[in-house]
């Protein structure tokens, strides 16, 4: 019986405390940050969109082989001798034309494996977060600096630069061959030659005494 | 109030209609102010802001809220019971306002100043049984079947100790009339019935003067308890947390309303919201003096101004109602849902025993005093 009578004491005084709590927090400072207008403080080192500053990139397709999932695709193309590209601001000399520099940011998943081996620290990712899209191709980010046509005409150039190279390797070597037969045909020559005077200076025929 | 209306009007139906309506006016404007307020204090009783958005501090949200369920697909299940289903939501909120008939916002405003007042309220709020068994039938949903139950169980239930709360005050002052329960409160605070009830005597509204002195004090200790039992039972009669068994979320979905969409919902929503208000307000009539100012004394019979009394003595009623609806909100925000056999102990083992004995207690102590 004294059970039942300190059931409805307990029961009643319990919910006072409750009800003691939850009128502190009416006053208490709300918690809430209101988030498109006031946002948390993102840590120092989070990584979220990539970026890459094309300034320093000097296409030499690490980050890209690099990458599990392989959302960064790089095309690049040689510069002609008489382009000069400029360096990178830790000093390496820019050779090539990134006639493409695309990164899918659907496909990436911030692994930040991309990061450590660019040589010139060009690629990097940003705190920036609110990137949605409406449609999907919108996340393929093209960060190259050149436009189409920009592009078609380095890799022309390139094309063009390479086949005289090659042209002009193929040259070399068809000379070089030439030189080379020319100048086995006269050792050939002066080898007999050299044998002739031999053969004369010994007096004798040697294939006689062979045979 | 009513002669007034008579005497712009004329006397004829549309008096009438305009008169009867002026309740609901109070309740369409306390129910956007009670869904405010419900997020608002669930919000920062939680230390969070609530809705924001809309207008400064998220203050036209109920207003957005409506607009909403306004503007949504009335859907009937096909497998439901039409007639019912369509009817369950309209008796539900006929029984919430048809209470509010009898109560008196102001001593210028009582809608029927029944001489039986007290034992109507207690007849027409009962009607929203029907309601429930009916929403919870007809929609043919076992959810909603299951909600109706453990609703029409409930209410059936608390009735008891309700009633029994009010026979207590009946016992007390010999008399049913709802006026009659405000008008031996009036003068100073002390005279409330939570402080035993007039400490002189005091004409009534039907005529009788109820004799009375400051020997009443030890009535005071019995009203308090008496007090924390009917508003136990309110809770559980409006289905409010603690006692929120009928539309437990995480168990049935909403219980008996959980077939309702727009404004068929709304309706529902509308006549639960108007059930506390009406609670609150029959718990602030029996305890809290009603529209009596707690001072004794009104401003506008200082200055002569009769319709300044009026508007203040309703001002005084809708203060303390909405001080008990804030009171079930914070409680709601409080305490967890009890069991359905914590519900049914807590109401035939603990409020009915002592509601008998503090009623034999009182109807003793009236007999000898």
């Amino acid at each position: 019986m004294s059970g039942y009578f300190k059931d409805i004491y307990d029961g009643l005084a319990t919910a006072m405390v409750g009800m003691k709590i939850t009128w502190k927090h009416l006053f208490t400072k709300n918690v809430t940050i209101q988030y498109p207008d006031e946002k948390h403080d993102i840590p120092e080192r989070v990584r979220n969109r990539l970026y890459v500053n094309m300034d320093d990139c000097i296409g030499c397709d690490q980050c890209a082989k690099a990458c599990p999932v392989n959302c960064i695709t790089i095309e690049t193309a040689k510069s002609l001798p008489e382009e000069d590209l400029g360096v990178a601001s830790v000093g390496n000399k820019k050779k090539l034309w990134v006639t493409r520099f695309d990164i899918d940011i659907a496909k990436c998943c911030y692994c930040g494996l991309c990061v450590p081996p660019c040589p010139t620290v060009c690629i990097f990712m940003t705190p920036v977060f609110e990137f949605s899209e409406y449609n999907r191709d919108d996340l393929i980010y093209r960060y190259s600096t050149l436009t189409a046509e920009e592009a078609a005409e380095k890799v022309a150039n390139a094309e063009r630069a390479k086949a005289e190279a090659d042209a002009k390797k193929a040259a070399d070597l068809e000379a070089k061959k030439k030189a080379a037969a020319e100048k086995a045909a006269a050792e050939k020559a002066a080898a007999e030659k050299a044998a002739a005077e031999n053969a004369e200076g010994d007096g004798g025929a040697p294939q006689e005494n062979n045979g | 109030m009513e002669a007034l209306l008579q005497s712009f009007l004329g006397d004829n139906l549309l008096t009438l209609v305009l008169y009867a309506s002026l309740p609901l006016v109070l309740i369409l404007l306390y129910a956007l102010l009670a869904i405010l307020g419900e997020v608002k204090i669930s919000a920062w009783m939680q230390d969070r802001l609530g809705p924001m958005r809309t207008g400064p501090w998220g203050i036209i949200q109920p207003l957005a809220d409506v607009l909403k369920l306004l503007q949504k697909e009335d859907i009937v299940p096909e497998k439901a019971d039409k007639f019912l289903f369509n009817l369950a939501p309209y008796l539900s909120f006929m029984s919430a306002y048809a209470a509010f008939a009898v109560i008196p916002f102001s001593s210028q405003y009582v809608g029927a100043d029944l001489n039986i007042g007290l034992f109507y309220l207690l007849a027409i709020s009962s009607l929203n049984v029907a309601a429930i068994m009916m929403a919870g039938w007809a929609s043919n949903n076992k959810y909603s079947l299951y909600g109706a139950m453990r609703g029409v169980a409930q209410i059936v239930s608390y009735e008891v100790p309700a009633a029994m709360a009010l026979v207590i005050i009946v016992i007390f002052l010999g008399s049913l009339n709802i006026s009659d329960v405000i008008t031996a409160q009036s003068g100073p605070v002390w005279n409330w019935m939570i402080f035993g009830g007039p400490k002189q005597d005091v004409m009534l509204a039907s005529g009788t003067v109820f004799s009375a002195s400051w020997v009443n004090l030890v009535f005071a200790p019995f009203f308090i308890a008496t007090f924390v039992m009917y508003y136990v039972s309110g809770l559980a009669e409006t289905n409010r947390t603690p006692f929120d068994i009928p539309e437990a979320e995480s168990e049935l979905v909403s219980g008996y309303h959980t077939e309702y969409s727009g404004m068929k919902f709304a309706m529902f929503f509308m006549s639960e919201y108007a059930n506390m208000f009406l609670v609150s307000i029959v718990t602030s009539i029996l305890f809290f003096g009603g529209w009596n100012s707690p001072f004794g004394a009104y401003l506008g019979d200082a200055v002569g101004l009769p319709w300044l009394t009026a508007v203040e003595q309703l001002g005084w009623l809708v203060f303390k109602g909405l001080f008990f609806v804030f009171v079930m909100i914070w409680i709601r925000w409080t305490l967890p849902r009890l069991r359905v056999d914590q519900l049914m102990y807590m109401c035939w083992k603990v409020l009915i025993p002592f509601s008998f004995g503090i009623a034999l207690i009182v109807g003793f102590l009236v007999v000898v005093l």
